[in-house]
């Protein structure tokens, strides 16, 4: 006779809400008339994201590594981790519901008559409301997951909702068509590198649990090949998703084609799991063997530092700059992997919160400045946007600096922070190609603000929108808690230091 | 509330003042900026008032937890040096105001902006010289390069926007050098003391000497780019020339000493060791930059310029006085500090008056003023004066105290320096002779004199200048304790005098 697994639900309650957030969003596809959709699927997504955030807080203190049989292990990290992305995904989903950025009938043929009609009569496409909390859920689920099964689970559960959200785009849908599709693909290949992986690992320690691979590792001195193997082929997949160079080829087309809410989410959010992941899956599942590991991320890291500041300051088109520039802060967050210690950890649960508010607010402007045929992207035609909108120019100009690393910002105290942890870990050589890639990467952040401020307009085409009271919302709670964290960055620095603990 | 913390912080408050003032209204922003700066400058000098000489430790010291995390503490205190380098940014603030009043008319935000700027800047100038915890001394190294950078780009003429970025990226990059050197530091007063900012702590930290060396130097070029030396030294002429007078005169007067206050507070306070290692390699730059720059000065045609490479020939000055480690020089080039910034003020507040009259910056162009415009004329060369270190105005003290201070360990260096006053006279003297004096040439007979509120403007600095040359004892007074005491516990002390034979 079987037992039923006994579950703690309290524990799993922040994610299994948003599920069924999601299920009901389903649903409600299913039942509700097409005039009330969009408001019904909003309230139902705030509401699901919101709740799972108050029982998350409400468990705050708590941790268990048997509330899900073991496959899931609830601690100080997660909870912050997980606390960070429902954060990001609600001022994420104020800009998503901005519709008029996603395709009004996603089946129908770019250009079609079908399209232009669905265009015309308002249809919208509300299905991305639950494939967005479906994201969300495999996201939270991602960085908690205790085992390799479940972290796999997780890591599809979060990028097929991602695959189809990122060809949805209203404007320019071949673009954003081709670069779902080259997402997928790429992310289809890195998840058989992930299962690959996790078959050596198996295979060398007959388990599946990220502690129990620990202990077999630390047991087995002689297999060193295999343990190698396992993590080289777990990190590619890993390293996948948080664009690491080499692995970072998809990103700027995907930047580019995808919804412009929709690129803000996936970078916020996808690197706050993916980072919390791969710090779980580092600081317990491999620490024991770091001397293994450990030259291989910091050359990685190296690489994508370089890798991402120096072809940033080729782009002129400022998603793909910001893609570049999301690359670039991979490398520095990779710093604090490969540092190993209780600082690196707090310091990247910082990055990755104030590294994601920046980003989304970033994201959010850029969706606001349109011309007649849709967003602009290309840098030639956000020449003298200073002069004719100072508030938006002088808004996302404060986030480039943010995101340059100049004091007084978010950014700043971020690098900080993990470079500080670097230098202590003895990676000072890291600390020193960090550091020279900031002062690479400073070209091109001000290259644009030159842009803004210094030139003059030249074509009248370009203006901006007056953006609705959601999106408002969305980029003002972003840009307020930017500029908070970089004045007072106490605030959310000590409860980082204090949530900074995995449980075995 | 503490009265430096006060001063700190009195420019931002008037910067929120402005802010809520009608853009229109040009004249009451104005009005309004200069107020607030003077009686900023008046306060400060409550600071003087209120020093005590005798002691050589930090005064109206204050220290609040900011970044707990990481042990960074708001912490300000002020010595000699600091509180000199203070007075002379406030008192240097409300004068540019007055003398540049028409300077943000034509620029690229109106005179709102401008104001604005220049008062954030003043806040973080203070915040520069105050602060006693390293990190906090870097977030204001570091933030006051934005409202330069758009001072320049914004308001400045020429190929300003080239200029500024060069000036950003220029600083930016020896600024994250310099990070990479305080990370360093704070690791390892981390695994020695506790993790700390404290200057006062560091400075008794115990490191190794490679490690010791490579800190030193990410914070000596970080120095050497801001205070510019030979080679760090092409985005400063570029700056000068594409800025306004105004912002020329707080890029070179003030900003720029934060290099040189640097090494003082930081390089030899944190390094000695490392100081005393790298002091030959720095003594033989700072001679190839007091040549360099007079020889590139020699050769300027446009007055900008010109001003720009006299101030690396200075900075040369400074920097060899500075790392020559005898009380005397340390004296010397703290004090020269002050007088460079006075009398660059003077020089390119007036050139900028020129300029502005002539429509053109090329020396040639001008000829004859002396008999046009012989106030401005007679101040220009007292001015000039002041920057060839005339005996009798203020540089002169500081060149000479700088002079005899490393003479007497490196007499060569000195030696070769002194030749830097010889050429200090060809490059101001010949200037000089074409645009004030023969026969008026065309294009400039109907130049005006200098207003009144010109004069009142620039009246203040040429009466430092001269007060300071024939007694500079109350600031010498108030430098002195200091700069001793940081040659003293540096390790090294004054050579005794050699009796020739």
């Amino acid at each position: 006779m079987l037992t039923a697994p006994s579950l703690i639900y309290s524990l799993l309650a922040p994610m299994l809400i948003v599920l069924a957030g999601a299920v009901i969003g389903v649903l409600v596809e299913a039942f509700v008339g097409r005039a009330h959709r969009a408001a019904i699927q909003l309230t139902l997504s705030l509401g699901a994201l919101s709740l799972a955030l108050i029982q998350l807080w409400r468990i705050r203190d708590q941790f268990s590594t048997t509330a899900a049989v073991g496959s899931v292990v609830i601690d100080r990290a997660g909870i912050f981790l997980q606390g960070t992305i429902l954060i990001l995904s609600i001022v994420a989903l104020l800009l998503v519901a901005d519709q008029d950025n996603f395709v009004s009938k996603a089946s129908a043929i770019p250009g079609s008559i079908e399209e232009a009609e669905a265009t015309k009569t308002g249809d919208q496409q509300t299905e991305i409301f639950p494939l967005f909390l479906f994201a969300v859920a495999g996201m939270m689920l991602f960085p908690v997951a205790n085992d390799l099964l479940t972290l796999f689970v997780a890591l599809e559960v979060f990028s097929l909702p991602l695959y189809l959200l990122a060809g949805l785009s209203r404007r320019r849908r071949l673009l954003s068509q081709e670069a779902a599709l080259k997402y997928f693909l790429l992310g289809a290949y890195s998840s058989a590198f992930f299962l690959f992986g996790a078959a050596f690992l198996y295979g060398l320690s007959g388990t599946l649990s990220i502690s129990g691979i620990a202990q077999a590792i630390a047991a087995s001195a002689g297999n060193d090949i295999f343990v190698l193997l396992g993590i080289i082929f777990i990190s590619v997949g890993l390293l996948f998703k948080i664009s690491a160079a080499p692995f970072h080829a998809w990103t700027p087309d995907v930047y580019q084609g995808a919804p412009t809410p929709i690129t803000g989410f996936m970078a916020a959010c996808t690197k706050v799991a993916a980072f919390g992941a791969i710090l779980r899956i580092f600081y317990v599942g491999f620490a024991g063997v770091y001397t293994e590991w450990r030259p291989m991320i910091t050359t990685i890291a190296i690489i994508t530092m370089i890798l991402g500041s120096v072809v940033a300051i080729a782009q002129r088109d400022i998603k793909r700059m910001l893609a570049y520039s999301s690359i670039a802060h991979a490398g520095f967050l990779l710093s604090g992997i490969v540092a190993l210690n209780k600082d690196a950890l707090a310091a990247s649960l910082f990055y990755l919160f104030a590294y994601g508010m920046a980003t989304i607010a970033a994201f959010g402007l850029i969706s606001l400045i349109r011309d007649s045929a849709g967003e602009v992207t290309d840098l030639n035609h956000w020449v003298g946007l200073g002069k004719r909108s100072p508030l938006i120019a002088g808004s996302f100009a404060f986030l480039l600096l943010t995101f340059a690393g100049i004091p007084l910002t978010s950014g700043f105290v971020g690098k900080f922070a993990i470079f500080s942890a670097a230098y202590q870990s003895g990676n000072i050589g890291l600390v020193v190609v960090g550091v020279l890639s900031s002062a690479i990467a400073a070209f091109f952040y001000i290259r644009v603000i030159i842009l803004m401020f210094f030139s003059d307009p030249q074509n009248d085409s370009v203006s901006i929108i007056i953006p609705t009271v959601k999106s408002r919302i969305a980029i003002s709670t972003a840009m307020v808690s930017s500029v908070v964290l970089g004045l007072a960055p106490s605030l959310l620095l000590n409860s980082a230091t204090s949530f900074a603990n995995f449980i075995k | 509330m503490n009265l430096l913390t006060t001063i700190g912080f009195l420019p931002l408050i008037a910067a929120l003042v402005i802010a809520f003032l009608p853009k229109t209204n040009q004249e009451l922003i104005k009005k309004v900026a200069f107020v607030a700066t003077t009686l900023i400058a008046l306060a400060s000098l409550l600071l003087a008032t209120g020093f005590d000489r005798a002691q050589t430790g930090f005064q109206f010291t204050q220290s609040t937890s900011w970044i707990s995390a990481f042990n960074i503490n708001y912490a300000v205190g002020i010595d000699g040096i600091s509180l000199a380098l203070i007075l002379l940014s406030t008192i240097l603030v409300p004068i540019v105001i007055l003398a540049t009043w028409h300077e943000s008319d034509v620029g690229r935000w109106g005179s709102k902006v401008f104001y604005i700027l220049i008062l954030v800047l003043e806040t973080m100038m203070i915040g520069v010289f105050a602060a006693t915890d390293l990190f906090l001394f870097y977030v204001f190294f570091e933030a006051m390069l934005i409202p330069i950078y758009f001072l320049i780009g914004g308001y400045g003429s020429g190929e300003k926007s080239a200029a500024a970025v060069k000036f950003l990226l220029y600083s930016l990059f020896g600024g994250l050098l310099m990070l990479a050197s305080i990370i360093g530091i704070y690791v390892i007063a981390g695994n020695q003391i506790g993790a700390t900012f404290d200057l006062t702590e560091l400075a008794k930290l115990q490191i190794d000497d490679t490690t010791e060396n490579f800190l030193f130097l990410g914070f000596f070029i970080a120095f050497a780019i801001k205070a510019p030396l030979v080679p760090f030294h092409t985005w400063l002429p570029d700056a000068a020339k594409s800025a306004t007078p105004g912002t020329s005169v707080l890029l070179l007067g003030v900003l720029d000493k934060v290099g040189t206050y640097g090494m003082i507070r930081f390089c030899i306070a944190l390094f000695p060791d490392a100081s005393k290692t790298f002091t030959p390699y720095i003594i033989t730059l700072a001679v190839i930059s007091i040549l360099y720059g007079a020889f590139m000065a020699i050769g300027q045609r446009d007055i900008k310029g010109l001003i720009a490479f006299t101030s690396i020939s200075h900075f040369g000055f400074i920097t060899m006085g500075i790392f020559a480690m005898t009380s005397q020089a340390m004296s010397g080039a703290t004090l020269y500090m002050v007088n460079h910034g006075f009398s660059t003020a003077a020089l390119f507040l007036i050139a900028g008056w020129m300029i502005k009259r002539r429509g053109s910056s090329t020396i040639a162009d001008f000829g004859g003023l002396q008999r046009v415009t012989p106030v401005m004329a007679w101040l220009f060369f007292i001015a000039g004066m002041s920057s060839l270190a005339l005996p009798g105005l203020s540089s002169f003290v500081s060149e000479f105290l700088v002079l005899v201070g490393t003479y007497t360990r490196y007499p060569v260096a000195a030696i070769i320096g002194t030749f830097g006053i010889v050429l200090a006279a060809l490059y101001i003297l010949i200037p000089i002779q074409k645009t004030l004096h023969g026969p008026t040439t065309p294009g400039n007979e109907g130049m005006a004199d200098l207003s009144l509120r010109e004069k009142l403007a620039i009246a203040p600095v040429i009466a430092v200048i001269i007060a300071m040359g024939f007694y500079p004892k109350p600031v010498l007074d108030l430098i002195n304790p200091s700069a001793e005491k940081v040659v003293v516990t540096a390790g090294f002390t004054d050579p005794a005098a050699k009796v020739g034979k």
